[in-house]
């Protein structure tokens, strides 16, 4: 009994306290998967705004867009002539989605729209497989998936470089939704459907505005995480991780997916590497959901969402 | 009933729109002259809100044809009917409550921000000069409807007569030709109403914008508008100045009830 508590209690932060070289090196892992999350997290959170849809397919797109970079390169295509195939690939996807699903079913019952983007989360896995094959992929960026040492700290080459450039398309996203004039419509389109048609916005084209960003957020997860563990089906699995990030951010949010996603990226590494003996380990692959439970009963709206009131 | 001038800025003709069974607006024809105050008067559910959502392109007639600036304009799109230079307040205020009021203001010049969406974007420079130019211009609203005070505040938190005020200011920023008001008086307290009065009278003669407003206060509307239009069960039942419509047994019958004896 004592041992447990002490296991619990002491010792995790006792073993914190003597070694702050490994707990800065754990932090810092936790924190390149948490901005990973984050991006992907921000994918959704971008087409849920301004479209009220869940994206169920964002996953999906992840794994598309890496596996049309992966399939491009593989044919001789030079990397940076392939990234911008890519964007011209999920782009036209977007005006696609738009003319294909979004318009003959506006101002359908959300769980319509969601259970449409159900179905196109099983084309485009179709799609993917059969125009670049099933199987398992090495996606080389350039980047050597090594480590340097810096202050005495073990830092990986590859995380740092996915970290860096999370962190940059999360400033410009911000920078472009808060500053520009296309960005103000963005928002308007979010917090109103009538009032910005009224103003005239059309909404057709920042439907396809905000599914090319998404599409482009999918790349930079794709190429992160495929360049990490390979490409394959399991990327659309990390889909899954964003939601305990959006149930802990609030799915209206910009910012509460990127902290939402450094918290449960951070959190489960701690977790993982202090108390993971405790319980015999595995706890990063339930610590995300176990938070996002603790979440929905205390506060269901997230960190950052917008207050859920209901009018009696 | 008034005959179709040569100067009508607008002219809704033969209009019906049917829900389901029921017919919302029956063969109604109206002529809004240019640089008027029409006011929209009837009982609830007589469709006053629907004609003026045939109008701004949110719903579309099942028959009849609209004619804005003498070009047949039915079938038009909501942003579309926008860039015309049709601008409209909803009866529940419809701001985006997130952001503040000078953004919500700065939202209705969008559609006079020159160049395209999608490169507007990746164009830095020019686009900023134009932001401040039309930041100069949403000023002189935010001065015009005294709301100096609140211009930073996000519009949710305002009380609603302020919110009301604030739609209206980014209704006034896209310099609209037609300006719809739906209720703009509602809920308010005398003083506001008061405000609101001259504040419609000023934009009508300063500006010159055409304004179609729904209202239920009588006193109001014998105030403030040269035309009335009243409408019941989705029919025109009286068209013409505030004093021919005042006595007009048709009217006054929808509003007091007909007593069949």
């Amino acid at each position: 009994m004592i041992d447990l508590l002490y296991g619990a209690f002491v010792g995790p932060f006792r073993d914190m306290l003597t070694a702050p070289t490994f707990l800065a090196e754990v932090l810092i892992g936790g924190v390149a998967a948490g901005l990973m999350y984050s991006l992907v997290a921000l994918g959704f959170v971008l087409i849920f705004k301004a479209s009220g849809v869940f994206n169920f397919a964002q996953g999906v797109m992840v794994l598309f867009s890496a596996l049309t970079l992966v399939g491009l390169m593989e044919r001789g295509v030079p990397v940076v002539l392939a990234l911008g195939l890519t964007i011209a690939v999920m782009v036209a996807l977007a005006f696609a989605i738009e003319r294909v699903v979004l318009r003959p079913l506006v101002n359908q019952e959300h769980i319509i729209l969601f259970m449409a983007t159900i179905g196109l989360s099983f084309f485009l896995e179709g799609l993917g497989e059969m125009m670049w094959g099933a199987n398992v992929k090495k996606l080389d960026v350039g980047i050597p998936d090594e480590s340097f040492k810096m202050a005495g700290i073990l830092i990986n080459k590859l995380e740092m470089t996915a970290a860096a450039t999370a962190a940059i398309l999360v400033g410009v996203l911000a920078v472009f939704f808060q500053r520009t004039k296309i960005g103000r419509a963005l928002r308007a389109v979010a917090d109103d459907h009538e009032a910005a048609l009224s103003i005239g916005i059309p909404l057709r084209t920042i439907w396809v505005v905000v599914w090319s960003v998404a599409g482009i957020v999918a790349i930079a997860a794709g190429v992160m995480w495929g360049a990490k563990s390979g490409v394959q089906f399991s990327l659309s699995l990390i889909a899954l991780k964003a939601l305990p990030v959006l149930i802990l951010g609030g799915f209206t949010s910009v910012p509460g997916a990127i902290v939402g996603g450094l918290i449960i990226g951070t959190g489960e590494k701690i977790g993982e590497v202090y108390w993971g003996p405790l319980v015999g380990g595995a706890i990063e692959n339930w610590f995300a959901y176990v938070v996002a439970l603790a979440f929905l009963l205390v506060r269901p709206q997230g960190l950052f969402g917008e207050k859920i009131i209901e009018r009696v | 009933m008034r005959p179709a001038t040569t100067n009508a800025l607008l002219e809704v003709d033969g209009v019906g729109v049917r829900f389901g069974a029921v017919q919302a607006l029956d063969q109604v024809s109206l002529s809004v002259r240019r640089g008027e105050i029409i006011a929209i008067i009837g009982p609830n559910g007589a469709g006053k809100t629907t004609l003026l959502n045939v109008i701004s392109g949110f719903y579309h007639p099942s028959e009849g044809h609209i004619r804005f600036e003498g070009r047949d304009r039915t079938d038009l799109a909501p942003y579309d009917v926008a860039a015309l230079g049709i601008a409209r307040t909803f009866q529940n205020v419809a701001l985006f409550k997130g952001m503040s009021v000078l953004d919500n203001i700065m939202t209705g010049r969008l559609l006079k921000m020159k160049g395209s969406f999608l490169l507007d974007a990746l164009y830095w420079g020019p686009a900023k000069a134009q932001e401040l130019e039309h930041r100069a211009f949403v000023e002189r609203i935010i001065d015009f409807l005294e709301i100096q005070a609140i211009r930073k505040t996000p519009a949710g938190r305002l009380p609603y007569g302020l919110q009301k005020r604030v739609e209206l200011a980014r209704a006034l920023a896209a310099e609209p030709t037609l300006l719809l008001l739906d209720e703009p008086m509602a809920g308010m307290n005398v003083e506001e109403k008061e405000d609101m009065c001259r504040f419609i009278l000023d934009v009508n003669r300063e500006f010159g914008t055409t304004i179609a407003l729904i209202e239920h206060d009588m006193s109001v509307v014998m105030d403030i508008s040269d035309h009335v239009a009243a409408l019941d069960y989705g029919r025109k039942i009286a068209d013409g100045t505030p004093d021919e419509v005042r006595g007009d047994q048709a009217v006054i019958d929808a509003y007091l009830g007909v007593s069949h004896v």
